[in-house]
């Protein structure tokens, strides 16, 4: 029986988390949460998480950074905007997630592999690159940087995808790639994120 | 135009109102300037000149300083207008010899610059002086208050007010637009916290009503026109047609059981469509008055509501010597004349349409509070006994608090009754079926007198409260217990996880909203109504019951949600400020009168003009005339007359061009 | 009447049969669609997570392309890219901060988006544009006798739910009922297919996938009639995982558009029906002819 102490002290919380997140716009109305947890009640993922997201909301009013980013919540959202539709104060979950996405990637908090920040991380760079996705590359390079053993479990789902027709490794791209990372460049020079 | 004949003598107030206008505007700057300006004599800063020894200096420094002339620069004429018309009468001086400045909701409560914003005091203070100087002595007009009052609404709160004051002698005019008293709390079949029967305390009220002396009930009647002013209104009542002669009906319902149609076929209103009735109807049992009425709409008598006399009439019939029945009935027209009008329209039960995701119409087995509470009812349509629609008994039942309240997307606010009465119908459906009871909240709101102990009283009898509020109600089963029943998945958020509670019965405990014609009445009484569409009381705390119309008063849900118990409160509370307009029997009215100068050409431009009738024409002068006692000083006349000769008392063309011209003036 | 025409990575990808079938019908309504010139990738859900201004860039360059092409209104059958898109519409209407930012970096690339190219969804231009009537008028093959149960998925009706209900759609319902076939009551048609999570979270995914098909199949119906690439692709592709954990459910997914080609009488090669994995064998009687038999033979659960 292993016995766990689990009492938060301030020096737990960072200060200043919750209300820069809360000054990205789309995000203000989080001050107004009163925990009803209807977001978690519709949410078809909840019973996966480790915090259900009205937890996640509580935590990252109060400035639970550590406990946010390393929660499972944030990966295992599927933006489904159940919450967001539901939520009586009009509070913007999924759009709240996706920023504690951006910053758990940002400070790289999953663990090595984690096939979803994996999954952005390949994404993102095949559309700065070409423009467009390839599905099957994606997949492929998805699958070679996280499990190789999943990667063959899937052989059958393989084969059936050369079997439809749907197995094509040929590069999608667009024409001016360059207009991409001209245009990603732009946002840059002004620091990307926020007003 | 008026010379000025004696010396003038202002002395002029600032007042600091504690930090409420000092924080803004340098007041004693303000005195020290309005010092230097001709006409005033004395000039002084007070921290608060609405208490007693602020009033009392006016009083004195108009003796010692043989003032005739008062201006005061502090808050809204609204608040203390009167205070200060009473300190400088009680000074020996007529109190219209008074002006008073706004520098607090006009000035220090709006700006945020303090050079400014005592440069702006200084100007208005600065327009006072100069107008104050053209005032003239005048007399408080009075008005007499006509004794009879009209209470619009007959549920609890109207029956109460209309009870008090009849009971205190005064004649009582009590309008209901259904076609019996009682309103919601009719419906219910018990209180809380006690878990009196509601027609038990209900039903004698109801009765008195019906046979006081002092009150004229007109049940399926309502309010089509209001004219006239505090102390005289003229109302137009429309009695609608029951078909049935009021003083002929005993109540014996011979009619009812003998009505072409054997079995009854239409969706019962009062039982919120659960039951059915015949064409011709009583409401319910006990209804007051115990008067049947008949639906012209599905009458076979009638075609789409106009009398065809194509029927049998076998009510007719059976009605026999009574001969209560008459089909020739048509909406009449009634003026009556009160002096003060009480409106106690109650609320309406938020619509569940509006929230589809729980299922109300597409499963069965949803039900509103207001259905459930007639399942349960005695006197309801299945007798009390809790027989779903689909023919079930039910073995769990879940009660989802908050429907439509405290949600942006719906209303904003909290009705303040729900968490109370769904731990009521938690006990009486536990009660009446032996049911698992599961309440889902956000928060117990329990704060009445003997509230939170009935809340223990239902942890007690082990009714479930999970608190969790509810995003879905389905029939989608995920287990073989959840088979053919409705499924309530939500967090429960004390626990920490999120759970699926199957269930037989769903109860939706609605918010409480505004009426849907509440817009339309408020219009109708002059009222004002808040941002969510209850009718506005004149202070949140002070004046709960008055409105920003004198003489005109609300009681009960129509102002906001609230209990029996608060609605009753209100009810007199109303009551007794009729009362007072009442037995003082005279009203005080600005003496803001128009009157006609005597360069008045005759040309009768004013006459249809004025929208209180008060200016007729004389033949014998060949000049328009004005009745003091019905003008309001609504200034139409006088600015619509071509060639300016009426003049309006408190606002003449001097007073008003110096206003102007000391705002604008330089120094 | 003529669009704009997105059809994302996804069409060109996995979801090719949902173009194949989509491009015939069109036609044959007489819809014209332009294929917007050099569209690039949307961003879909992936880019939302890792920096919202470079998605908004993205969606808008789309946008200012389609402001480009002169066409009024574009057309996005990807269920993803048509929440994307409008996604951005709104959020450069709301917040004018961002679109400045944006607007600095199309201007990088010579491009403007002035805020206002309505993104629309075929359902939506099928049903208020051509209308039920000019539909049931083309079909040849009513589906008679065929069950279905129709998938909105999320992403269509939240959260711009602006040519159908949020809580109850019911635009494929009627499509579907034009077309002659059966809609069974699915109370799961909002209910999220799991996305990308089949892949990266088995555990998770495939029990949201297999939840879907099973109540299909309680219900009834022959088949699910999806909008989105992606619900296609988890409702179709992970039929051994569903089976080897659950017991199998073999009930075919189809696009909508593919029944509308078949209830037209187009070429079966057109629709791009021998894309999936579980093949959708019913077929409609010819012209005249009686309707088959019900093809659902309910698969025994094993879970």
């Amino acid at each position: 029986m292993k016995i766990h102490r689990t009492i938060k002290y301030e020096s737990d919380c960072v200060r200043g988390f919750g209300r820069e997140l809360m000054s990205v716009p789309g995000c203000e109305q989080l001050e107004r949460c009163i925990q009803c947890g209807t977001c978690s009640g519709v949410c078809p993922l909840s019973i996966y998480m480790d915090y259900t997201p009205r937890q996640v909301m509580a935590l990252t009013r109060a400035d639970f950074k550590r406990e946010v980013l390393h929660s499972h919540t944030i990966w295992l959202c599927a933006s489904c905007y159940a919450c967001t539709v539901e939520c009586p104060q009009e509070i913007r979950i999924t759009d709240i997630m996706y920023e504690l996405k951006q910053r758990a990637i940002l400070e790289r908090v999953y663990p090595r592999g984690f096939p979803i920040p994996v999954l952005a991380r390949e994404f993102t760079a095949m559309v700065r690159k070409h423009g467009r996705i390839t599905e099957m590359v994606l997949v492929i390079r998805l699958f070679l940087q996280t499990s190789w053993l999943a990667a063959l479990g899937n052989w059958r789902l393989g084969l059936d995808l050369m079997r439809t027709g749907r197995f094509s490794l040929i590069t999608e791209r667009i024409k001016r790639r360059h207009e991409i990372a001209r245009m990603f460049d732009a946002l840059d020079g002004t620091k990307g994120k926020g007003p | 135009m008026v010379s000025l004949k004696q010396e003038i003598r202002i002395g002029f107030y600032v007042c600091h109102c504690g930090h409420n206008i000092a924080s803004m505007v340098d007041c004693p700057e303000v005195a020290s300037y309005v010092g230097k300006l001709p006409g005033v004599v004395l000039s002084r800063d007070y921290k608060y000149m609405c208490s007693d020894p602020g009033q009392e200096l006016i009083q004195k420094d108009i003796k010692e300083f043989e003032l005739n002339r008062v201006v005061v620069a502090s808050c809204s004429p609204l608040l203390h207008e009167h205070t200060f018309r009473t300190a400088t009468a009680a000074g020996g001086l007529n109190p219209f010899f008074f002006h008073m400045v706004n520098i607090r909701e006009h000035d220090s409560w709006v700006h945020t610059d303090r050079a400014e914003a005592t440069a702006k005091a200084k100007a208005l203070a600065r327009a006072a002086i100069r107008r104050v100087a053209h005032h003239k002595a005048l007399e408080v007009k009075k008005v007499p208050v006509h004794p009879d009052v009209l209470v619009v609404g007959a549920g609890i709160a109207g029956i109460h007010a209309a009870l008090t004051l009849a009971n205190a002698g005064k004649k009582v005019f009590l309008i209901e637009r259904e076609p019996t008293i009682g309103g919601h709390m009719a419906k219910f079949d018990k209180t809380f916290p006690t878990l009196d029967c509601a027609a038990c305390i209900l039903t004698p009220k109801m009765s008195e009503v019906g046979t006081h002396e002092n009150i004229t009930l007109w049940s399926h009647s309502d309010v089509v026109k209001m004219d006239g002013y505090v102390g005289n209104y003229t109302v137009t009542v429309r009695r609608r047609p029951r078909y049935i002669n009021e003083e002929l009906c005993t109540g014996c319902q011979e009619c009812i059981s003998n009505c072409i149609y054997k079995e009854p076929k239409f969706a019962d209103h009062f039982n919120e469509g659960l039951g059915k009735r015949k064409p011709v109807y009583i409401p319910f049992p006990q209804a007051t008055p115990q008067i049947v009425l008949i639906d012209p709409e599905v009458c076979l008598n009638f075609k789409r509501g106009v009398l065809t006399d194509k029927c049998k009439k076998t009510c007719v019939e059976a009605c026999g010597d009574r001969k209560a029945i008459d089909f020739t009935q048509h909406e009449e027209f009634k003026e009556i004349k009160v002096g003060s009008i009480i409106v106690a329209t109650g609320f309406k039960a938020f619509d569940v349409k509006r929230v589809p995701q729980y299922g109300y119409g597409a499963y069965p087995n949803v039900y509103t509070a207001l259905e459930a509470e007639r399942l349960v009812n005695a006197s309801g349509p299945t007798g009390g006994e809790v027989v779903l629609r689909d023919g079930r008994r039910p073995q769990a039942i879940g009660i989802i608090h908050c429907v439509g309240s405290r949600d942006k997307k719906t209303n904003r606010w909290c009705s303040r009754v729900c968490c109370m009465y769904s731990m009521k119908l938690a006990h009486l459906l536990k009660e009446h079926t032996g049911a698992e009871l599961y309440n889902f909240y956000i928060d117990i709101r329990a704060p009445g007198k003997g509230y939170e102990e009935f809340y223990d009283k239902l942890n007690e009898e082990g009714v479930h409260f999970i608190r969790g509020r509810v995003g879905e109600v389905t029939d989608w089963a995920m287990a073989p217990e959840e088979d053919g029943k409705l499924v309530i998945r939500v967090e429960d958020t004390l626990a920490g996880f999120v759970r699926r509670i199957p269930v037989d019965m769903v109860v939706l405990a609605t918010g409480l909203e505004p009426q849907a014609d509440s817009q339309a009445v408020r219009r109708l009484f002059n009222m004002s109504c808040g941002t969510e569409g209850f009718f506005l009381e004149r202070h949140p705390k002070l004046a709960p019951v008055n409105t920003f119309t004198d003489g005109i008063f609300i009681a009960g849900c129509c102002q906001g949600p609230r209990d029996i118990p608060d609605t009753v409160a209100q009810a007199g509370a109303a009551a007794a400020e009729s009362m007072v307009l009442i037995d003082r029997g005279y009203v005080e009215q600005e003496p803001n009168t128009a009157y006609i100068l005597p360069d008045c050409s005759g040309c009768k431009s004013c006459l249809p003009l004025c929208p209180y009738t008060a200016i007729t024409f004389d033949d014998a002068t060949k000049k328009a005339v004005i009745n003091e006692a019905l003008c309001k000083g609504c200034g139409t006349c006088v600015g619509s007359c071509p060639s300016g000769s009426i003049g309006q008392n408190l606002f003449e063309d001097e007073e008003v061009f110096s206003e102007i011209q000391g705002v604008l003036a330089h120094d | 009447m003529k669009y704009s025409y997105f059809p994302g990575c996804s069409l060109r990808g996995l979801g090719r049969a949902y173009e194949e079938s989509l491009l015939p019908v069109m036609q044959h309504l007489g819809v014209e669609l332009q294929e917007l010139d050099d569209w690039n990738c949307c961003g879909a859900t992936a880019y939302m997570a890792v920096d919202e201004a470079k998605a908004c860039v993205l969606a808008a360059r789309n946008l200012a392309l389609a402001e480009r092409s002169g066409l009024h209104q574009v057309m996005a059958p990807c269920a993803a890219c048509y929440l994307v898109l409008n996604k951005t519409k709104h959020y450069l209407q709301d917040y004018p901060a961002m679109k400045a930012k944006i607007d600095r970096a199309l201007a990088a690339v010579d491009l403007t988006y002035s805020g206002n190219m309505p993104v629309r969804h075929p359902l939506d231009i099928l049903l208020n544009d051509v209308g039920l009537e000019a539909i049931k008028r083309r079909v040849q093959r009513p589906l008679k006798g065929l069950k279905v149960a129709p998938y909105y998925g999320c992403q269509i009706v939240r959260p711009y739910s602006t040519f159908d209900d949020q809580n109850n759609p019911t635009s494929m319902d009627r499509l579907i009922e034009a077309l002659g076939a059966t809609v069974v009551r699915y109370p799961l048609k909002t209910k999220c297919c799991g996305g990308s999570l089949t892949g990266t979270v088995p555990r998770a995914g495939i029990r949201m996938v297999y939840i879907l098909l099973d109540e299909a199949r309680k219900r009834g119906a022959d088949c699910l009639a999806t909008v989105c690439p992606l619900c296609q692709f988890n409702l179709d592709a992970y039929h051994a995982d569903v089976k080897s954990t659950y017991g199998g459910v073999a009930l075919p997914t189809v696009y909508f558009t593919q029944l509308m080609g078949l209830a037209f009488g187009l070429p079966e090669s057109q629709l791009g029906l021998n894309r999936a994995a579980v093949r959708f064998k019913w077929r409609p009687a010819p012209a005249g002819a009686p309707p088959p038999p019900s093809a659902a033979t309910p698969a025994p659960v094993t879970a």
